[in-house]
């Protein structure tokens, strides 16, 4: 798979660095070789390939094929700053080529134009870091229909009536509906609400080298065999290895930015596979580590002159973490859906997008989607109904009856950003290379836990509509637990209160970009990926020019 | 160390709902060293025990066969659970060993406490095999935390458990599931690729409509 790439040498100073190579990395690795520019990819985990690729649950998930290795790199959890922090994982991220992208569900939604005005529309919220966006959802569009059209992603223009403004319609039609789908959508209407096709970042239709969906039913938490699922890997990785300027080198694993005396960075310092270290020299930086590792790499890089950390003047780094509230309830009708064919989503509804805090009593909103992406040792293990035996004669057939006609409907939803919720390195544990672990400090905002309840009783209504046999939601608590990693480097005008500009570039360091998950401001309504992605085309272009320009020295 | 503390991750979740994702990063830890079920275990039954002995792959078959029993239906012992889990065993790590090494004389000393008269565990009835199961299950559901995933590793009981369900169900060209027989029982096809209609309520969908228009937008 690996065609043409060059092999430069890590005295050499290439154009550019960028560190990860997920949602964001792989992109702006495509953007920038095709722009011209030299570039090296590093990227801490693995080379892997479709070949690669099992529908074997317990290596993928039990092993962390894919994904962030607890033993590896372990975590600590605690809610608030006055506690200290216990072991335990805390973040589930892609370790890669292709990062997170390889194995997520494929969620694809734009935010709305709201997502980037709410502060100014709302007004402050308490206790909150609650702001809008240096950039308008009108300067983000054109980089959404890229994505669209590039990466590939499957979806139906003007289904939704929410939906904000766009200037193409979608590349391909919808995948199939599920069962699941048709149940929500009959039960959605009744109830007077405004089901739609999933928008996903999976293929309905074929593209060169990639096959469309064949429906393998081993799609979250795996990757996809037959290149259907529109990763970074499969997608816009292949792209940058084409243009011949663009190296990855996977088993990279970078622990420090390198600065001159001057300020500027002068290239990222990385484990080889075999732990020696080596720094790669370039003219600038581009870190895509998401919202965990890249404020993580960001703190560890601190030195004399950037005592905090690099980029760190705001002390933001690492701050405002937004997770996506989100509750699951789950349903059991009388016939087989035989759900667990295909992919995870195919419909969702964004009625609730934007509810009004005045009516509601707490400010937020969401959307929700029909799934069941539950594998069958997963559902074995976790699934079956409240109070359900764990083993004999009973269990054995409440497998039989529950595998095939289970449903959920999953509630995404926004979280306020909290300063204190966050990022750090912890003072004791250390991960196999002996770097301080990631620290993750999370109490989630009273709002986002009020929108989660709220939003399960509206997935309850819809399940009652639909006349489920059995319904139950899961417990609404605390998180601790980090899938959506957002907002840890915030993008703002003022230096004081964000750690990048509008066009990605540090306050502090001016060649050193950031781009991923950490950029965003607000947390959308939960499905953030397509809007990292579009942020990463538009970065690219804003890097470019500035790079023509010459404005970023060297 | 670390194993130690990823293993117990489990048991620390607090109230957040389930998602598959959380799911996907909250495996028991016990089966994350499974690795080599899959390329041994791959060639066809009967094969050759690595871990066990044969007196113990007959408690190991027995306990498998009250977690998931026989009816109509296959079970653990049809799925070759037993061998599944010896192969796992022969590449654990040796904690892992050490619960089986462990587990099985604390089995062992429960039947004589429970049944003095009897030789062994496989040798009790099929009632009285659960009996002395269910005294071990430290773990039996509670109505007040359903959703309690699975507790960790910690028992002998606990790791038959998982392992049992795992060798069951795993996709059959990775080491366990003899025949597709877990996935007979739960209706799981074993195809590797699927295609619309795909169960009872798309069967007679009618294609997307859009909503009548005084619904649409508020
Ligand atoms: C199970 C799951 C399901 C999901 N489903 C959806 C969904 O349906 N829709 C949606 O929108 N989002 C979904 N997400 C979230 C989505 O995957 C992420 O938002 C997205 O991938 C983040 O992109 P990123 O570029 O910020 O980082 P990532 O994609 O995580 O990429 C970061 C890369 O950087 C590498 N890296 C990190 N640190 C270093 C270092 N120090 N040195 C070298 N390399 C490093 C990592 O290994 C990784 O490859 C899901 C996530 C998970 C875990
Ligand atoms: S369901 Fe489709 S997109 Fe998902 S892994 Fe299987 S083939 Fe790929």
């Amino acid at each position: 798979m690996m065609v043409d790439q060059p092999k430069y040498k890590t005295s050499y100073e290439v154009d550019f660095v960028i560190i990860g190579s997920g949602a964001a990395g792989g992109i702006l690795a495509k953007e920038l070789s095709t722009n011209g520019f030299r570039v090296v990819v590093l990227e801490q985990g693995p080379y892997l390939t479709e070949t690669d690729f099992t529908h074997n649950e317990v290596e993928t998930l039990a092993q962390d094929k894919l994904t962030n290795h607890p033993r590896l790199q372990p975590n600590t959890f605690r809610k608030t700053s006055s506690e200290k922090a216990k072991p335990q994982r805390a973040v589930l991220y892609g370790r890669c080529v292709g990062g997170t992208s390889v194995h997520f569900t494929a969620n694809f939604w734009r935010f709305h134009e709201i997502d980037f005005i709410e502060r100014s529309k709302i007004g402050p919220i308490p206790g909150t870091t609650f702001a809008d966006w240096p950039i308008t959802y009108a300067d983000l569009e054109p980089y959404y229909t890229k994505v669209e059209w590039e990466i590939g992603v499957s979806g139906l223009a003007g289904a939704s009536p929410f939906d904000p403004p766009r200037s193409k319609p979608y590349p391909m039609p919808p995948l199939p509906v599920k069962s699941s789908g048709v149940i929500f959508e009959r039960a959605a209407r009744k109830l007077g609400w405004h089901p739609f096709p999933a928008p996903m970042a999976i293929l309905s239709q074929p593209r060169p080298g990639r096959s469309a969906c064949i429906n393998c039913g081993f799609c979250l938490a795996f990757g996809c065999e037959v290149g259907a699922k529109s990763s970074s890997l499969a997608t816009a990785i292949r792209m940058a290895e084409k243009t011949g300027r663009c190296e990855i080198r996977a088993n990279s694993y970078v622990h420090r930015i390198e600065t001159d005396a001057n300020g500027r960075a002068i290239g990222a310092v990385y484990f080889d596979e075999k732990r020696n270290t080596h720094l790669q020299k370039a003219k600038a930086v581009v870190v895509c580590a998401n919202g965990a590792e890249t404020p993580r790499l960001l703190l560890l890089s601190a030195n004399k002159q950037f005592p905090n950390g690099l980029a760190n003047s705001s002390g933001f780094v690492g701050r405002n973490l937004m997770l996506n509230s989100g509750g699951v309830t789950v349903g059991v009708f009388e016939h087989p859906l035989n759900d667990y064919k295909g992919f995870a989503v195919s419909r969702v509804l964004h009625d609730f997008y934007e509810l009004d805090p005045q009516k509601v009593g707490f400010y937020g909103g969401g959307g929700l989607d029909a799934r069941f992406d539950l594998t069958p040792i997963s559902f074995a293990l976790n699934a079956l109904p409240p109070g359900t035996p764990r083993w004999g004669k009973d269990f054995k057939s409440a497998l039989a009856h529950y595998f095939n006609r289970t449903m959920e409907i999953f509630c995404h939803g926004t979280s306020l950003p909290v300063e204190n919720n966050s990022f750090s390195l912890d003072p004791d544990l250390k991960d196999a290379w002996g770097l301080p672990a990631l620290r993750m400090t999370y109490k989630d905002h009273p709002d986002d836990l009020k929108l989660w309840r709220w939003q399960n009783e509206r997935a309850r209504e819809l399940l009652d509509a639909a006349g489920a046999q059995k319904q139950w939601s899961q417990p609404v608590g605390e998180s601790q637990f980090a899938v959506h990693l957002l907002g840890t480097c915030r993008m703002g005008n003022d230096p004081k209160t964000s750690v990048i500009n509008g066009d990605h570039r540090a306050h502090d360091v001016e060649n050193l970009f950031l781009c991923d998950g950490s950029s965003l401001v607000t947390s959308g309504r939960g499905q953030p990926t397509m809007t990292i992605e579009a942020l990463a085309f538009r970065a690219g272009e804003r890097i470019t020019a500035l790079a023509k320009r010459g404005e970023i020295g060297a | 160390m670390i194993n130690e503390l990823s293993r117990r991750t489990f048991l620390l979740r607090a109230g957040t709902g389930i998602s598959a994702a959380w799911i996907s990063a909250n495996w028991p830890a016990l089966l994350s060293a499974s690795k080599h079920a899959h390329s041994a275990a791959v060639a066809a039954n009967p094969a050759k025990l690595e871990f066990f002995t044969p007196e113990q792959a007959t408690e190991i078959d027995a306990i498998s066969a009250r977690i998931i029993p026989t009816d109509e239906l296959p079970g653990a012992h049809e799925a070759g659970v037993l061998y599944f889990i010896d192969r796992g065993l022969a590449t654990f790590s040796a904690d892992d060993q050490k619960t089986y090494r462990e587990g099985l004389p604390e089995l062992q000393a429960r039947v004589t406490e429970m049944f003095p008269n009897a030789a062994k565990f496989s040798s009790l009835t099929l009632q009285q095999q659960d009996e002395v199961l269910h005294s071990l299950d430290e773990n039996a559901p509670s109505p007040q935390r359903p959703f309690r995933a699975s507790p960790g590793a910690q028992s002998f009981f606990e790791t038959m458990r998982q392992h049992t369900i795992a060798g069951f169900l795993i996709d059959p060209d990775f080491g366990g599931n003899d025949s597709g027989a877990g996935w007979k029982v739960i209706g799981r096809e074993r195809e590797h690729m699927f295609q619309a209609p795909f169960g009872f309520y798309d069967r007679d969908y009618a294609g997307w409509q859009p909503m009548p228009k005084e619904a649409d937008k508020k």
